[in-house]
């Protein structure tokens, strides 16, 4: 199974980064994460930078979901979760009181695990985020935003004609593409994905990694993935976690091809995790 | 382990026991079945028992009577029978000794008793619409005695149905029983008093129970931090929900009105009352349905940035409403239903005019029913049963307009 999991020379080519990267957009300092008595994240540094997309990789339970919810605040809804260190966005620490996690949150987009479009129309579902932030002014506005957003889904093709039609009658691939328009609808700056194929067949899959690699640029993006090729065929930087650290960080290509630790090493060519 | 032969499936020790599941299957949904039809048929016996006696209560019988107004003793001037006052002033007049006269005229002995107290009210309703009969020999139809419908309907009284073979009678939809309130004369006597003071009691119940009930819900589900407190407090509204009603009724006499002085028998009172004790049934389904909205629903609109307000009304919300309008259903129908503690806020009273408000003396259906089921008169048995029929109406509308209702809000995801 080794052939499956190691990257063919071509796909890391693909995204070697020769570039220097622009600017940090969020910085993570000595990020701890607790839940109750136990410690999920045992100090965390990371910068994750504009034009890049940033993979999380490594086992289940080593805590890669747990650390990108820091970074919009989800963790906030878990009443036992409490998390200690530094997490600055632009050089804002977002933890600290005069941040407003209601505002961060629509900075920082999240697309989830499992595709959850709201039990309401197509359009209702990119405008909602939109309307509550009063982005629009008027209908004709708000139609160009529904639009947009659709458009950089690579979802308005199949749902120009029925946009009244119910977001969950969609198909899964095409429900999650759906969050991933309704995510950038409120134009953010980062956009958080925990494993949005994780639930998806491979075409389905396939594109959602097209859509990743044209909003780069735009967003920074930071995603979670259990498959590794996949890790390497979208991401520019590569984090490796376990047991609740990160155990190498660096350039994907660097990751994949010339591991600087054994564990990471061992994990991807499949001998654990 | 490896000494163990090998599973024979097609063996006939198998196929016993293939058997024996089947016959325990087919046992069970047989049962279920019987349970099923044997509920059916309780409730269809019920029905049938209650329209078969009620629907008299639905009908009343008239007879034809001869009344010569100029020679009668009546002093009634036809002016008194315009203006503001017509109804009072017909009402005033001796029209029961009009009747009297007029029926024995035309019966004999005893033809008095064949008109009751609905009588005097239609001959009066019919006085005050065209005052010129007073000058006139008319032919008019008066609904007959309770006694007298009775012996009209099911025989079986020698007096009355030697007096009914000499009558021209028919038989009409008795609107006095929809329109009328509780009277002492089973013919006069009516719910409409008991229908409005049973809406008036729901309304006060509905608006304070189901605003009070789900903003409870969703504070204990939503906002409220997890600890000592909210367990307690959750344990109690649980407890709450099971406390018997004539508790309640002694706490509203306590409370609302030796404490705060409000009118005896109103249907404000009864209202909180009932509210009180329809409150916990409210929030638990409201939990219940809060907790069975996806998690995913909100993480995704917290994902956008909506705030916990607007997660919770634009999301949460309209997702739990149909299973909030369940519970509210339950717990309206046990509200309308109840009589315990309605008795003892007072308002088992004798009313004889329908409240006009929520602080007039009143009472409802289901007291009405207690109180009519007591009546000596044979007549009220059936008023009973009629007004049976009308509480199951009234009940059978409200949940079919909260059926609709939750099936407008109905959402799959």
């Amino acid at each position: 199974m080794i052939d499956t999991i190691v990257p063919t020379p071509l796909d890391v080519a693909e995204t070697v980064d020769t570039s220097t990267p622009r600017d940090p957009k969020m910085t993570a300092r000595d990020v701890h994460v607790f839940y109750g008595e136990k410690e999920a994240i045992k100090g965390v540094d990371i910068t994750i930078y504009d034009d890049k997309v940033t993979a999380f990789i490594g086992p289940s339970g080593c805590g890669k979901s747990t650390f990108l919810r820091c970074l919009n605040r989800m963790n906030d809804t878990i009443p036992s979760a409490r998390v200690t260190g530094e997490i600055e966005l632009d050089g804002e620490n977002i933890n600290s009181p005069k941040m407003d996690v209601v505002q961060l949150r629509a900075r920082v987009g999240m697309v989830f695990q499992k595709p959850n479009p709201f039990p309401k129309s197509i359009y209702e579902n990119v405008a909602y985020g939109p309307r509550i932030h009063g982005l629009a002014q008027g209908k004709t506005e708000l139609d160009a935003i529904v639009e947009k957003s659709l458009l950089r889904a690579g979802l308005w093709d199949e749902v120009k004609d029925r946009l009244a039609d119910n977001g969950t009658a969609l198909s899964g691939g095409q429900q999650q593409r759906l969050c991933i328009a309704r995510a950038i609808a409120v134009d953010p700056e980062v956009i958080l994905m925990d494993e949005p194929c994780s639930a998806l067949d491979p075409i389905a899959t396939a594109k959602i990694e097209e859509l990743i690699h044209a909003l780069r640029g735009r967003y920074a993006i930071a995603i979670v993935t259990h498959n590794m090729q996949q890790a390497a065929r979208v991401s520019q930087r590569t984090a490796f976690f376990h047991l609740g650290e990160i155990v190498e960080y660096g350039k994907t290509s660097e990751i994949f091809t010339n591991p600087r630790e054994q564990r990471t090493q061992d994990y991807i060519t499949g001998r654990y995790g | 382990m490896s000494n163990r032969p090998l599973t024979r499936w097609t063996d006939g020790s198998m196929d016993r026991l293939v058997t024996r599941r089947n016959a325990a299957e087919r046992r069970f949904r047989a049962l279920g079945f019987l349970a099923v039809a044997l509920s059916l048929a309780f409730l269809a016996f019920l029905l049938f028992t209650m329209a078969a006696k009620g629907i008299g209560g639905f009908t009343s019988t008239e007879a034809k009577l001869t009344i010569d107004f100029p020679r009668s003793d009546l002093m009634l001037d036809p002016g008194a029978l315009r203006g503001p006052d017509a109804r009072q002033n017909a009402a005033g007049a001796a029209l029961d000794g009009v009747i009297e006269q007029a029926a024995m005229a035309r019966f004999g002995a005893g033809g008095g008793d064949l008109f009751g107290g609905a009588s005097v009210r239609e001959l009066g309703d019919q006085l005050v619409g065209d005052p010129d009969l007073l000058g006139k020999k008319v032919d008019v139809w008066l609904p007959l005695s309770a006694k007298a419908d009775l012996a009209a309907k099911h025989g079986g009284d020698p007096a009355y149905d030697k007096l009914l073979a000499k009558a021209d009678t028919r038989t009409r939809f008795n609107l006095t029983f929809l329109t009328a309130s509780d009277a002492t004369d089973a013919s006069a006597a009516g719910v409409w008093g008991a229908l409005k003071g049973s809406f008036l009691t729901i309304l006060v119940t509905m608006l304070l129970a189901f605003p009070i009930g789900v903003m409870s819900a969703l504070y204990l589900e939503e906002f409220a931090p997890r600890n000592r407190w909210t367990d307690l407090i959750e344990v109690s509204i649980n407890n709450l929900a099971a406390v018997p009603s004539i508790i309640f009724g002694l706490l509203g006499l306590a409370v609302f009105l030796n404490f705060m002085n409000m009118p005896r028998s109103a249907p404000l009172v009864g209202g909180l009352t009932l509210a009180l004790m329809t409150m916990p049934v409210i929030v638990i389904a409201g939990r219940n349905a809060i907790t069975s909205v996806p998690p995913s629903i909100r993480d995704a609109a917290l994902g956008v940035g909506a705030s916990k307000l607007q997660v919770v009304f634009h999301h949460v919300l309209p997702l739990a409403l149909p299973g909030i309008l369940t519970g509210t259903i339950i717990g309206m129908a046990r509200a309308l239903g109840e009589t315990a503690p309605l008795l003892m806020i007072g308002m088992r009273a004798f009313i004889a005019s329908p409240p006009a408000g929520i602080t007039d003396p009143a009472t409802v259906l289901p007291v009405q029913i207690f109180l009519w089921s007591d009546e000596v008169d044979r007549a009220f048995v059936e008023k009973t049963s009629a007004a049976i029929i009308v509480l199951l109406v009234f009940m059978l509308l409200m949940n079919g307009l909260a059926i609709y209702l939750r099936n407008r809000f109905e959402r799959r995801w």
